[in-house]
């Protein structure tokens, strides 16, 4: 299936691209403003999610599936940044 | 015409995937405390990317891909609740403030200060399970 004369699918992953864009665009907004720690904390976590769906997307759009385990891995990365920031603002306790 | 099928359903769910995860990201923007916030960036992005990940699946129909995706997509649904529950319960222990039109805050008082354990966990006098 083409579409302009492109394959399709690389024509939505171009699309689907764009849109991790500026979602991880809004994300690093709140990353920089944020008011309090637990706020940034969130922001990137939610931009460590959004790099896996970024990955995935570019697996798509190269055909190559080893990129995969780069996803898993960032995944995990992102997994254990959030808790280890958890615990630590945790353990700051009440200011 | 199975080619295109595979298609068709690769571009539903990349396309389903992204609009979410900017969903995700529009909310973390917009909402007006942590706890809404975190919300919004907790389940959206999870549904998003999982959406994404099975796009991933379809397009490569291969086993060892498939086999894969599905690990990402099993840690994603295994980690993100307990993520968003650490930093929710970090943040209101560290007394971010809940939005100001919010009505009620039902965790008031339930932390003890020192030890960080819930009041619901500690055996109480009017509990008759003890």
């Amino acid at each position: 299936m083409t579409l302009y004369g492109y394959p399709v699918v690389a024509v939505v992953s171009l699309l689907a691209m764009n849109l991790l864009v500026v979602a991880i665009f809004f994300a690093v907004v709140r990353l920089l403003r944020g008011p309090s720690l637990s706020d940034r904390v969130v922001a990137l976590d939610l931009v460590g999610v959004l790099a896996v769906g970024m990955i995935s997307v570019h697996a798509v759009f190269t055909g190559q599936p080893m990129l995969l385990r780069v996803a898993i891995l960032l995944a995990l990365v992102a997994f254990v940044g959030t808790v280890a920031f958890a615990f630590f603002l945790e353990k700051r306790g009440r200011e | 015409m199975m080619a295109h099928l595979n298609d068709l359903l690769v571009c539903l769910f990349m396309l389903a995937g992204a609009i979410f995860c900017l969903i995700a990201s529009l909310g973390v923007f917009r909402m007006p405390d942590l706890y809404t916030r975190m919300q919004a960036a907790a389940k959206s992005s999870t549904l998003g990317v999982v959406c994404i990940i099975l796009s991933v699946a379809i397009h490569f129909g291969d086993a060892g891909v498939t086999t894969r995706a599905m690990l990402v997509i099993v840690f994603l649904f295994l980690t993100a609740p307990v993520a968003a529950h650490m930093v929710a319960r970090a943040g209101y222990i560290s007394n971010v403030p809940l939005w100001h039109r919010s009505v009620a805050d039902e965790l008031r008082g339930q932390y003890d200060a020192a030890t960080h354990e819930l009041a619901s966990g500690r055996p109480s006098a009017e509990d008759p399970r003890g």
